[in-house]
């Protein structure tokens, strides 16, 4: 893009939100690289998703300042701020596929508002996404209320990359899934990731998630980041949250081999 | 909208062919990405000629300097229209920066989707008579099932008074009653007076004035109060109590309930319909009262007719047996609307999409049967002599 030099694809600075009196989140400082896929983590009703929303737009700010792909919604003109929807994907937890519309114009649905694409093309793009996020040309005519859960995630997928965007947004995806589901659902994201390049931003539960696919790792406390690095970074961590979240018991990569 | 409102000024991507001997070197060049979808399409059908010509084809993407899935697609497209039968198509190099992007699009639409088979119009047409009609035994057999469910839950609830869920039905019984008083006494007392005034203005002319208060009082107690009542509680209430069962089964509340030993007709419609029971007659007598009370106004001062000769003659035209029919027919009315706003609101599926068709399904059903009720006990009460 144009902001070539700039290697940060969203810069959070100072952002605080909050609801009535609670304060969510507070002077709140983030940076996600270009091209790296930034897992998110933090204990539930700490502000994960708040962000996430702040940061696409859906929850207004208090203050700070939040830049995505070069755009800033405090100074950017109307048509920008539609144009920004090309730019990033938006993979909603539960999937949040339009009911009414076959997988196949779910996929298309971002293609048709945006670009000028003739009806063959399209349906060429949208099995080719559905096909790329490990769908069958088969699955592409059913109704979202057909599909599985690992499926309607995938769909889902298929669509928030309609427009190749450059950041692509992730709401716990793998939540729901089985733990092989799971798994393959982390390992498509990765796959994709390093075909198309774009950027992740990943809220997340998942140990596994973080372990496998994660480049680094930002955790939320107290409305604020506590720390952000590489897996290892975050191990050495001493804030209490992070050191009961990474290795308490339930973290089973590190956990002893039972006797 | 002009993919290029942000990208003006940048170059936009090409593709340009040079066929000698049956040989094609096409140069691809600028951003292959899909806000420029337009422009690439046109370059592609473009040279779509020369490639059905030539027996091999090069690509050169040297000069791409941006590729998306779509830029790779149409690529990969081309490169599949230049091959097969004996002919030949490639790159003439692989950048390795789009390699792995150009390698993941060869995988996608190998295998064409199952054909949708398109069934002949008569068929078609047959098909759709034929599920109208079993759809038609369906919904007969639902209203029939909700209707054994909710006796089976009365018979329940008397042999065990303590399970009727009492604050549940007064609940109920607030919403549709209470809170429909102000929008039925407003909307039942204009019609009173729209009526009465049509009464004057036409029978005036044989002079027959004095009979408007005859037609008023028999018109609303036999027939439109119940009626007008009906519909609008069909369509105020009914529809409500659809979308929340349908809401409710759509957010597994309704699988929740059940699988604690409850049995949802008892818990949610019992008392819903129990309530439209007893606040249809309600509501059935307090729009008559505001309907005759808006016909005696216009009677009064658009009429000239003092109310004291209006009352006097509304008492000597009107029996008790009028006002018995229309309150008779009342809860019969309410029962049917509630039986099918329960039955349309337990089928609703996952989709929001079937929660707005089967609402609709629910008021449109239960207004078109009020209405068929209304006929069947017209017959009834003329048999009987009433």
């Amino acid at each position: 893009m144009d902001a070539g030099t700039d290697n940060v694809a969203i810069r959070v600075r100072g952002l605080v939100v909050g609801f009535g009196r609670q304060v969510v989140l507070d002077r709140l400082d983030l940076d996600v690289r270009r091209g790296e896929i930034l897992g998110f983590v933090g204990a539930s009703g700490s502000g994960k998703s708040v962000l996430m929303r702040t940061i696409i737009g859906l929850l207004p700010k208090r203050s700070g300042t939040i830049q995505v792909a070069g755009m800033n919604r405090d100074t950017a003109t109307l048509e920008e701020i539609r144009a920004i929807g090309r730019h990033w994907g938006i993979l909603f937890q539960q999937g949040a596929l339009f009911s009414s519309l076959t997988v196949r114009q779910n996929v298309q649905f971002p293609m048709r508002e945006n670009l000028v694409i003739s009806q063959r093309l399209m349906d060429e793009m949208a099995m080719a996404k559905l096909e790329m996020v490990g769908l069958s040309p088969d699955d592409a005519e059913k109704f979202p209320s057909q599909l599985s859960g690992g499926m309607t995630k995938r769909v889902a997928l298929a669509r928030a990359l309609a427009l190749d965007p450059e950041i692509l947004f992730l709401d716990e995806p793998t939540s729901g899934l089985d733990p092989i589901s799971g798994g393959e659902f982390d390992s498509l994201i990765k796959t994709l990731q390093r075909t198309l390049g774009f950027t992740v931003f990943m809220v997340t539960h998942d140990l596994d998630s973080l372990h496998t696919v994660c480049d680094r790792i930002a955790v939320l406390a107290d409305g604020k980041i506590v720390v952000v690095g590489p897996m290892s970074a975050v191990l050495a961590s001493e804030h209490p949250w992070v050191k009961a979240y990474f290795r308490g018991k339930r973290t089973r990569v590190h956990a002893a081999m039972p006797n | 909208m002009s993919a290029s409102s942000e990208t003006a000024g940048t170059r936009l991507p090409s593709l340009t062919g040079t066929l000698s001997e049956g040989r094609l070197r096409l140069i691809a060049s600028g951003p292959w990405i899909s806000v420029h979808a337009e422009t690439l399409e046109r370059q592609v059908e473009a040279v779509a000629a020369d490639i059905a010509k030539a027996g091999k084809t090069t690509i050169d993407i040297e000069a791409v300097d941006e590729l998306d899935t779509l830029g790779a697609w149409l690529l990969e497209r081309t490169i599949r229209a230049g091959s097969g039968a004996g002919r030949e198509a490639a790159f003439a190099e692989l950048p390795q920066r789009y390699r792995g992007l150009l390698e993941e699009v060869t995988q996608v639409n190998r295998r064409p989707a199952a054909e949708v088979q398109k069934p002949n119009a008569l068929i078609d047409a047959l098909e759709r008579i034929g599920r109208a009609t079993a759809q038609f035994r369906d919904s007969a057999q639902t209203f029939l099932e909700m209707l054994g469910a909710l006796s089976a839950a009365v018979v329940r609830v008397l042999l065990n008074p303590r399970r009727f869920r009492l604050t549940s039905a007064v609940y109920q019984l607030f919403r549709v009653g209470w809170q429909a008083v102000p929008i039925i006494v407003l909307i039942t007392f204009l019609i009173g007076c729209i009526i009465s005034q049509q009464g004057f203005f036409h029978f005036r002319k044989f002079g027959a004035d004095a009979y408007v208060v005859d037609m008023l009082g028999i018109l609303f107690l036999r027939e439109i109060g119940v009626l007008i009542v009906a519909i609008m509680v069909a369509g105020r209430s009914g529809s409500s109590y659809t979308a929340e069962l349908g809401s409710m089964k759509m957010r597994e509340e309704i699988d929740a309930l059940r699988t604690m030993g409850f049995d949802p007709v008892e818990v949610l419609v019992l008392p819903r319909v129990i309530a439209l029971v007893i606040a249809l007659p309600l509501l059935t007598f307090i729009g008559s009262m505001a309907a005759l009370y808006g016909g005696g106004l216009v009677a009064w001062f658009y009429g000239d007719m003092n109310p004291s000769i209006f009352i006097a003659r509304l008492h000597e035209a009107v029996s008790v047996t009028s006002f018995k029919v229309g309150m008779i027919k009342a809860p019969f009315m309410a029962l049917v609307i509630g039986v099918v706003a329960a039955s349309e609101g337990l089928k609703v599926k996952g989709s929001a999409e079937s929660l707005g068709l089967q609402t609709t399904t629910s008021v449109v059903k239960s207004i078109f049967l009020v209405i068929v009720l209304d006929g069947l006990f017209a017959m009834f009460f003329a048999s009987i002599g009433w």
